[in-house]
């Protein structure tokens, strides 16, 4: 059977996080091989058309607030949520229905045990 | 006649509507217009089937009275008008459109008391209100958490098929945990609709009739069915007529259904042909051991404490070791059970405690028998199992 959306093209936009355990930065010796097979998604991603973006970031230490306080905009040090896991980076992909984001969701969160990986909707829909 | 029909039509419009409020909303529309026109015009030959094409017509009108019609809609309304008469209101297209709606209700991305409230709500038809008293929450609390599943299965895109055969089986067992949960919430709680509770387990085992027949070569439905069946047959002589709890061992087996025993052991027997055991035919044919005694003196303990012994090795748990000293304690005594029981210390189950109690008590080991009563009692959460264990242990006398 083929659902609405793949009959009619339309795709729905997927955020895929990555929350990982705060602390200092593993050693590369266990990041390069992860790195390794982010990429390797990453390039599946793009060669099945569903690769919108990706992006890893800096730790929360580095994080800047911004706050309206009348008509001044307060800027303080961050982050604004302080946890046992942080995000740790990003992948934003198009996927015809929530099973097929779930598939690559799975894919990254088998490359490093450890990492929490958060699949969540965007509003609307985007051309296939 | 109203819930089978109403979760069949409203399978049918998800299918065609993509979307679930829409196609609950038109299935209600044809409801009423059942209720206004069946009187005068007489009741339709095929009732199902005129639900199903007035509920298609009251969503193209609901489509074409909104303002703003998206690509989806005018997508929807098509497929409204281009499938009409064909044959969805044959048995075999119907059962696909529940089956997929059972893997959308039953998907992993929901929780566990969402996908149970929309199971029954979406295919067994049970309302709101009925789903809220079944598992003794305030309809408001129920009301949202229906709102909020749906809510995530439109804008998640949980999409409304049947897994692909790669997930099938993950899939499926999520859908069976989830049928066996209400089915288990319909026949071991005591408190609440007891009418309500009825349906649960009827409801249960439509629906494990529906995955046996999806799945016919999958041993482990056939078993979750055959399970089902062999537990409900002893609903009569489950509880007396105040709703007082029955021991297995003093029910009345006469008080039995026995067509439903008769089902249950065919379908057991069809399962070990095919031997690839798994958890439900093993409690499955537990309960066939149970069922095939007269009497309770029949029993065939040993038989029993071996099919525990296989469960055990395929899937292993300490609530299948508890369950199996129950079974030792009959073949070599209570004190070889009660060394097995202690050695699992599952402190936290009321389960364990009241086992416990009860071989210390045969033991006629009084004072540790009176605490592990209480320690049960303590921990039990239903009222008429609590009124057992506080009468069992009233009858140990002044300890």
């Amino acid at each position: 059977m083929t659902t609405t959306r793949e009959a009619t093209g339309r795709m729905k936009q997927y955020l895929i996080s990555f929350y990982q355990p705060d602390g200092p930065p593993p050693p590369p010796e266990f990041l390069a091989p992860i790195m390794r097979e982010m990429g390797i998604i990453q390039r599946e991603l793009a060669a099945a058309g569903s690769w919108v973006f990706a992006g890893g970031l800096h730790p929360p230490s580095t994080a800047t607030l911004l706050r309206a306080k009348g008509d001044d905009v307060l800027i303080t040090d961050g982050p604004f949520v302080e946890g046992k896991e942080v995000l740790g980076g990003f992948t934003i992909i198009k996927a015809p229905d929530l099973d097929v984001a779930l598939e690559w969701g799975r894919r990254y969160a088998r490359v490093a045990p450890g990492l929490t990986v958060e699949v969540r909707p965007f509003q609307g829909e985007v051309d296939g | 006649m109203f819930r089978e029909a109403y979760g069949r039509a409203v399978a049918v419009l998800v299918r065609v509507c993509g979307d679930i409020d829409t196609a609950e909303e038109a299935v209600q529309d044809a409801f009423v217009e059942a209720l206004e026109r069946w009187p005068v015009t007489g009741v339709p030959p095929s009732p199902a089937g005129w639900i199903v094409t007035t509920a298609r017509h009251r969503a193209v009108d609901r489509y074409r009275r909104e303002s703003v019609r998206d690509e989806r809609h005018a997508e929807a309304e098509r497929r409204l008008a281009r499938d009409e008469h064909s044959d969805e209101l044959e048995e075999g297209p119907m059962r696909d459109d529940q089956l997929r709606l059972i893997f959308t209700c039953c998907h992993p991305a929901l929780a566990t008391s969402a996908q149970v409230a929309l199971t029954l709500r979406l295919l067994g038809g049970l309302t709101t209100a009925e789903i809220a008293r079944a598992f003794l929450v305030p309809e408001a609390t129920m009301a949202q958490r229906l709102v909020r599943a749906k809510g995530k299965i439109r804008d998640a895109g949980i999409p409304y098929r049947v897994p692909e055969p790669k997930e099938l089986p993950a899939r499926l067992a999520a859908a069976m945990a989830v049928v066996y949960l209400v089915f288990n919430e319909g026949y071991t709680a005591s408190a609440g609709d007891r009418l309500v509770r009825d349906d649960l387990c009827r409801e249960a085992i439509r629906l494990g009739r529906l995955l046996v027949e999806l799945v016919p070569d999958e041993p482990e439905a056939a078993g979750l069915l055959a399970l089902m069946l062999l537990i409900d047959a002893r609903r009569a002589a489950r509880t007396t007529p105040d709703g007082a709890l029955v021991l297995l061992a003093e029910q009345d087996r006469l008080l039995w259904d026995h067509s439903k025993i008769g089902e249950g052991l065919a379908i057991v027997r069809r399962c070990l042909q095919a031997n690839r055991p798994g958890p439900y035919q093993i409690q499955a044919a537990i309960n066939a051991v149970h069922s095939a005694a007269a009497r309770a003196e029949d029993t065939d303990w040993r038989q029993i404490v071996a099919l525990y012994d296989l469960h055990q090795s395929i899937a292993p748990s300490p609530i299948v070791q508890l369950n199996r000293a129950v079974a030792v304690a009959e073949v070599d005594g209570p004190e070889a059970a009660l060394a097995l029981v202690d050695a699992l210390g599952l402190d936290a189950q009321h389960r364990f405690h009241a086992i416990r109690a009860d071989l210390l008590r045969r033991l006629d080991r009084r004072a540790e028998a009176a605490a592990a009563y209480d320690a049960a009692i303590a921990l039990s959460a239903n009222a008429a199992e609590r009124t057992f264990l506080q009468e069992m242990r009233a009858s140990l006398g002044g300890v």
